[in-house]
C-alpha cells in the first residue's frame, strides 16, 4: 500500500531532498478522497464487503467489534488493517466475552476466521460462541431487559449533574436496518449450521510447536514465529493480500489471539522482569501490524497487561498497538460490596485510539465508562451513579 | 504545515537554517500531528506522490519492510536487516540506506538544495531489540552525514515514557536533548482530557546561532489540533474559556 500523509498542494518546489524512515501507524494508508491516487481498482468496491462500512471521519474501512456500544466508542468501528487490544480483567471473565463477540461477529457478517490460543482449542472456543439475536426475537428480549432495569430514580430530573443530560445515550438497542453491528444472546450458543458453514483457521499452539514446520531464522520465541508464519500463510493463500494471482479475495479475514503474553506462549514476560525474551513480543506485534497493513484483515489480542512486571514493556506494546481497551472488574476488589458500583461489573478504559490519516481521532469525552453483563447482553453505559449521590 | 507554529518557530520554508537537529518528543498524548508539519514543511508546494516519483522523497516504511525482511530471505542487506539478528545488532544497514538515499545525485535537472532525515519514530527501534547505544550511534552517524557533511536537517521523533521506568527510553531521549539544537515537547495535559485543549507544547531552542543569546530560550503553548490545523495559544488563553 502506498503510504501518502496530506500535503499542499503543487506548485514550484523548493527543491530539497526528504528521506523519511516512518515506523508509525499514520502513513500506512492512502487517504480515501478526491485525490488519493487511485492505483488498485479495489477502492470504489472494498465499501461492499459485507459487515463493513466506511468511516464518517477518514474514509476508513470499518468493521463491527460485535458490540456496537463498542463500536460507537471506538469512533464507529475497527479500522481494517488495525489492532484491537483488550487488557484483560484479572480473572479473565470479561475479556473472553469480547473475544467471542469479535468472532461471532465475523461469522454472522460471512468472514474468514482466524482463532490462536495456547490454551484452548479453537474448535472448542467457536462452540462457545454466543448466539445472535435477530431482529423479530430480539425487539421484545430488548423491552424485557430495559424495563427490569428502570429504577424511579431514572424518572427524577438530574438538575446538579447538568453534564450528563447533554450527554447523547448510549445505544442499547438494536437498530434494526442496519447490517453492521449485531446484538448477541449470552446465555446462547451459535447455531451448530452457522459455524460450519464459516470458513475459518485454527491455531492451537500445542498442536503447531510439535511440528516440524520450517521456520525461517528470527528472535522471536517459537510459538510467535509460529504464529506469524501461520497468519501470512492465510493472508498469502486465501489472497487477503491482492499478491496471489490466482486467488481474488473480496472479503475480510478476522483474527483473534488469546492470552498474548502468557506463559503458555513461551514467553516470560509475565514472569520475570528482566527476562531473556523481552522484546519477543513487541517485535510480534510489529511484524503483525505489518502484515494487518497489507491485508485486508482486523486482529483482536487479549493479553493479561496485569501480570507483565515490567511497566516499560507495557508502555511499548501500548505504542505498538492501535485501539486499547482496559477492562478493570470489581470482583474481589472492595469496589464489589460498594453501593456505588451495585450495578456494574467493572470498568471499561479507552485507553487508546488511532489517529489513522487525520491529525485527529474520534475520542469520546466521556471517560467514566462501566460494564454489566447482564442475563443475556454485555453492556457499556456511562457511570451515572454519581449524580444520584450528589442529589441527596 | 501550521503556520501558526512557524511563527512560533520564527521560521519559513525559504528562510529555514540548515545543520540541524530538531527532536520532537511527546508525553502522555500523540505527537504525531509535529511529524506532519515538518514533513509538510520541507515539502512545501510538492505533493508527496509527485515528490516520490521524482525521487525527491525518499520513503522508507518500516511496516512493509519488516514483513518483507521477516517472510523472504534477502539476497542484499535490508535496512531493517537487524530484524533476522537474534542478538541486538547494530544499525548500519539502515544507515547505508539513508546515506545512500541522500547522496547528492548529479542529473541534468536543477539539484535538491539540502537534505532532510525525518525519522517517525525512534522509539520503535528500542521495541524492535535495539539498544539505546544502537541508536544513538546511528543517529550520530546520521549527523555526521546529514548535518555535517551534507549542510541539512534532521528531525526526530522520540516517545517520553514518563513513569512507565522505560531506561533504554530515558537514556535514548537525554542522549538526543543534548545532541539537539531545537526540542519540540508536546504532553498531554496534567489535568487529563479536555475537549478545546488538547496538550501543552513546549520550545526549547538549545545552542543558539547568535552569541548575544546565553542561556536557552524556552517556550510553553498550548494547543488544540482540528481537523486540517493546529492552533496554539498562552496558557489559560484558549478560546473556549476566553
Amino acid at each position: 500500500m502506498a503510504a501518502v500523509a496530506t500535503c499542499g498542494s503543487v506548485a514550484a518546489s523548493t527543491g530539497s531532498a526528504v528521506a523519511t524512515a516512518s515506523k508509525s501507524n499514520v502513513t500506512s494508508f492512502q487517504r480515501r478522497g478526491p485525490r488519493a491516487s487511485v492505483t488498485n481498482d479495489s477502492g470504489p468496491r472494498l465499501v461492499s464487503i459485507a459487515g463493513t462500512r466506511p468511516s464518517v471521519r477518514n474514509g476508513q474501512l470499518l468493521v463491527s467489534t460485535g458490540l456496537p456500544a463498542l463500536d460507537q466508542l471506538l469512533g464507529g468501528g475497527l479500522a481494517v488493517g488495525t489492532v484491537l487490544l483488550i487488557e484483560e480483567d484479572k480473572y479473565n471473565i470479561y475479556s473472553p466475552l469480547l473475544f467471542k463477540y469479535f468472532l461471532a461477529e465475523g461469522i454472522v457478517n460471512g468472514h474468514t476466521l482466524l482463532v490462536a490460543s495456547a490454551k484452548e482449542d479453537p474448535a472448542n472456543i467457536l462452540q462457545e460462541l454466543p448466539a445472535p439475536l435477530l431482529d423479530d426475537k430480539c425487539k421484545k428480549e430488548f423491552d424485557e431487559d430495559v424495563y427490569n432495569h428502570k429504577t424511579p430514580e431514572s424518572n427524577i430530573k438530574m438538575k446538579i449533574a447538568w453534564r450528563y443530560q447533554l450527554l447523547p445515550k448510549m445505544e442499547i438497542g438494536p437498530v434494526s436496518s442496519s447490517r453492521f453491528g449485531h446484538y448477541y444472546d449470552a446465555s446462547k450458543r451459535m447455531p451448530q449450521e452457522l459455524i460450519e458453514a464459516s470458513n475459518w483457521h485454527g491455531f492451537f499452539l500445542p498442536e503447531k510447536i510439535s511440528s516440524t514446520l520450517k521456520v525461517e531464522p528470527c528472535s522471536l520465541t517459537p510459538g510467535y514465529t509460529k504464529l506469524l508464519q501461520f497468519i501470512q500463510n492465510i493472508i498469502y493463500e486465501e489472497g487477503f493480500d491482492g499478491s496471489n494471482p490466482q486467488k481474488k479475495q473480496r472479503n475480510i479475514l478476522r483474527i483473534g489471539i488469546q492470552n498474548l503474553g502468557s506463559p503458555l506462549w513461551g514467553d516470560d514476560i509475565c514472569c520475570a522482569e528482566n527476562g531473556g525474551n523481552s522484546h519477543s513480543l513487541t517485535k510480534f506485534l510489529y511484524v503483525l501490524r505489518g502484515l494487518l497493513r497489507t491485508s485486508l484483515s482486523a486482529c483482536i489480542i487479549t493479553m493479561p497487561t496485569h501480570l507483565i512486571q515490567n511497566k516499560a514493556i507495557i508502555a511499548r506494546v501500548t505504542t505498538l498497538s492501535d485501539v486499547v481497551v482496559g477492562l478493570e472488574s470489581f470482583i474481589g476488589s472492595e469496589r464489589e460490596t460498594n453501593p456505588l458500583y451495585k450495578d456494574y461489573h467493572g470498568l471499561i478504559h479507552i485507553r487508546q485510539i488511532p489517529r489513522l490519516n487525520n491529525l485527529i481521532c474520534d475520542e469520546s469525552d466521556v471517560k467514566d465508562l462501566a460494564f454489566k453483563l447482564k442475563r443475556k447482553l454485555f453492556t457499556i453505559e456511562v457511570r451515572e451513579f454519581l449524580c444520584f449521590s450528589l442529589q441527596s | 504545515m501550521f503556520v501558526e507554529l512557524n511563527n512560533l518557530l520564527n521560521t519559513a520554508p525559504d528562510r529555514a537554517e540548515q545543520g540541524k537537529l530538531t527532536l520532537l518528543c511527546d508525553a502522555k498524548t500523540d505527537g504525531s500531528f509535529l511529524v506532519h508539519h515538518f514533513l509538510s514543511f520541507y515539502l512545501k508546494g510538492v505533493s508527496l506522490t509527485m515528490a516520490r516519483e521524482r525521487g525527491q522523497l525518499v520513503f522508507l516504511e518500516g511496516l512493509k519492510s519488516a514483513v518483507d525482511v521477516v517472510f523472504q530471505a534477502q539476497k542484499e542487506p535490508h535496512p531493517l536487516q537487524f530484524l533476522r539478528e537474534a542478538n541486538a545488532g547494530n544499525l548500519k544497514p539502515l544507515f547505508e540506506f539513508v546515506r545512500e538515499a541522500l547522496k547528492p545525485v548529479d542529473s541534468g535537472e536543477a539539484r535538491w538544495t539540502y537534505p532532510v532525515l525525518l525519522v517517525d519514530d525512534l522509539s520503535v527501534l528500542l521495541s524492535l531489540g535495539m539498544g539505546a547505544v544502537a541508536v544513538l550511534d546511528f543517529i550520530h552517524y546520521c549527523r555526521a552525514t546529514v548535518c555535517w557533511e551534507l549542510k541539512g536537517n534532521m528531525v526526530v521523533l522520540v516517545h517520553d515514557s514518563g513513569d512507565a521506568e522505560d531506561e533504554e527510553n530515558d537514556i535514548l531521549l537525554n542522549g538526543l536533548s543534548h545532541q539537539s539544537h531545537l526540542i519540540l515537547r508536546a504532553e498531554g495535559l496534567a489535568t487529563g482530557f479536555c475537549r478545546d485543549v488538547h496538550g501543552q507544547l513546549r520550545i526549547l531552542w538549545r545552542r543558539p546561532s547568535q552569541p548575544a543569546v546565553h542561556r536557552d530560550q524556552s517556550f510553553t503553548y498550548q494547543y488544540k489540533i482540528q481537523d486540517k490545523s493546529v492552533s496554539f495559544f498562552a496558557k489559560g488563553m484558549s478560546p473556549a474559556v476566553l
